[in-house]
């Protein structure tokens, strides 16, 4: 029974599906973590609710109204919002505008009816066991955009994100590249809103890249943790709901279940690993300073292990 | 015009108005030191995660108030104890709202009942009120609102200048963690009553607007209070006179037609222009 459940196409194609959209996810996610963005990103998941919606009304394909709906919401988070601050309130507003927009075109969709809540329910909620080879085709093509994007991309945005000071004096556009970004990142949203729903996309967005950032402090390591944990995620959550005894768990919840306790073991680790360092470089002080031995080797020493201490709470992620 | 006159003669209609009332208040008062403590990403959450706890409450046949209760309460705490710096808070915020929207479908596909009463959570309905949710809801306000003014000055403190406060010995941390059990408790009464979106709405829309209008707290807050009250009878009374268009998209539209002009052409206040000190760094 088990063995003839994974080897379904449904199991197949939720596999295939998931594992996209959790690699764009992760990868994507790592500058929504570092930018503190986590806020954008979940706007433009709730854009493209709007948007698939309304397509669905006017019968274009949703994956069309939400990758415009989205990319036009992240043009005027962009254009409008200069600082962190004021970005706040608008993505509010803009959220706020997309989800009323979003139930204004569900109920013209399905008036009253129990599609209303079912129709609305499967786009927020997602549908990975009902992912179709077409899905999967339209959901390569966009990572494939994503990705693309942010390669080119890359090491500009990385330097504007770790210091934004530094690169606006060596000449780097910071304000088009935060721009830019929003737009890669409204893209990420609509694919993965569409093929595992908004629930799933927004975890894997923000977790796996939260996590890794905690635990690494190479942006390289931290890309491929990120990675590994985004697919891992969504591996063991799409086989915790197939392999359950009795009543199958839903997608939706294994996965965002076990995305927070992957978070919140990192932040338990990291917080832990970081007083262990504390304690041994007191040790260690303290042992030089009984020894007497010669001023240039503690200072050496003392040199190297300050260079080893994380800034408080996050590793400092410098090129 | 004399539709709408007419309109006021039902009783839904008078008891959406009055409910509506109330949560504007509360929504707008909280509304304001959401938008200025830069915690819109919780006031997003809190209903949402709510969500979950009244989808439990359902499931396990108790009132969705005391699911709703419990869960967002328990949230605000865990994100105010938690986040910690910009980027920390953020992501806690995220991650907790994720999970807890997942166990809110967990317990709908456990429940498999009418999804319809749960989906009423999220998206609300203010015209289906009943008399005594009316009531709730309205002394759910007023204690909010109580707890707002009994807070009000540290609060205002430790929100534009944390370090100074920190220094005189205000509670900063505590207060944070207080503030979002007041934004929980907004969130869990006027939730079921308006949804989680219409709230958003009420919370951001009007304290967004008033902020860059005028210049001092009080003035704010009392300019986000008509605005939101204004926006709650326009939206419901349009929606009530076409019979079709959902209130919730009648009260976010106007909201947003309001801000977008005064965002694009009025200079921010000058008390509300600036980051608090220790977050300007990373704006």
């Amino acid at each position: 029974m088990t063995i003839q459940l994974l080897a379904s196409d449904i199991f197949r194609n939720a596999m295939i599906a998931g594992t996209i959209a959790a690699a764009v996810a992760s990868l994507v996610g790592y500058f929504v973590v570092l930018r503190a963005q986590a806020f954008a990103a979940e706007s433009l998941l709730d854009v493209s609710f709007a948007g698939a919606t309304g397509a669905a009304l006017f019968g274009v394909a949703p994956v069309l109204g939400a990758a415009i709906l989205g990319l036009g919401a992240a043009f005027g988070i962009g254009a409008m919002g200069e600082r962190a601050r004021e970005r706040d309130v608008e993505i509010g507003m803009v959220v706020s505008f997309a989800l009323g927009l979003g139930i204004f075109f569900l109920s013209l969709y399905a008036r009253g009816s129990a599609l209303h809540a079912t129709a609305g329910m499967s786009i927020l909620f997602g549908s990975l066991l009902s992912v179709q080879p077409q899905d999967i085709l339209r959901l390569s093509l966009l990572s494939a955009v994503v990705l693309a994007g942010l390669a080119g991309v890359f090491r500009p945005l990385l330097f504007s994100t770790t210091d934004p000071e530094a690169a606006r004096a060596r000449g780097v556009p910071v304000r088009l590249l935060s721009t830019l970004f929003l737009l890669i990142l409204a893209l990420a949203a609509a694919a993965g809103a569409l093929a595992v729903g908004i629930l799933l996309a927004a975890a894997l967005l923000i977790a796996p890249a939260a996590t890794a950032v905690r635990l690494t402090r190479r942006p390289s390591a931290t890309l491929v943790l990120s990675l590994c944990l985004g697919v891992g995620i969504i591996w063991g959550g799409i086989l915790i709901s197939f392999l359950w005894p009795g009543r199958h768990p839903p997608v939706g919840f294994s996965v965002s279940t076990l995305a927070a306790a992957v978070y919140f073991i990192g932040v338990a680790a990291s917080r832990r690993a970081y007083a262990r360092r504390e304690k041994t470089i007191i040790i260690g002080d303290s042992a030089e300073t009984a020894q007497w031995t010669s001023r240039k080797e503690s200072t050496k020493r003392l040199r190297s292990s300050v260079k080893e201490k994380p800034g408080p709470g996050v590793p400092s992620h410098r090129t | 015009m004399t539709d709408v006159i007419a309109l006021l003669r039902y009783p839904f209609i008078v008891n959406a108005l009055v409910t509506g009332s109330a949560v504007a208040v509360a929504a707008a008062a909280s509304g304001y030191f959401m938008v200025c403590r830069r915690a819109t990403f919780a006031g997003h959450a809190l209903p949402n995660i709510g969500f979950a706890g009244a989808a439990g409450a359902v499931l396990m046949g108790i009132e969705p108030v005391l699911g709703l209760f419990a869960i967002t309460i328990l949230a605000a705490i865990a994100m105010g104890v938690l986040a910690r710096d910009l980027r920390d808070r953020d992501v806690t915020v995220g991650v907790i709202m994720t999970f807890a929207l997942g166990l809110g479908f967990l317990f709908l596909a456990l429940y498999s009942g009418y999804a319809q009463r749960v989906y009423g959570i999220l998206f609300g309905s203010i015209l289906g009120i009943s008399v005594q949710a009316s009531r709730l809801t309205v002394a759910a306000a007023a204690a909010s609102l109580a707890g707002l003014a009994l807070l009000y000055r540290p609060l205002l403190f430790s929100t534009f200048d944390p370090e100074l406060a920190v220094a005189r010995g205000v509670p900063v941390s505590l207060l944070s963690v207080l503030f979002l059990v007041i934004l929980a408790v907004i969130a869990s009464l006027a939730v079921q009553v308006m949804g989680a979106l219409l709230l958003f709405t009420l919370l951001v829309g009007p304290a967004a607007t008033a902020t860059r209008i005028v210049k001092s707290p009080p003035a704010a807050i009392a300019l986000a209070t008509g605005l939101g009250l204004l926006y709650v009878w326009l939206g419901t009374m349009a929606a009530a006179a076409n019979g079709t268009i959902p209130v919730s998209f009648c009260i976010a539209s106007i909201s947003f037609l309001v801000y977008l002009p005064v965002r694009l052409f009025v200079r921010p206040a000058a008390r509300h222009r600036e980051a608090p000190r220790h977050q300007r760094r990373t704006a």
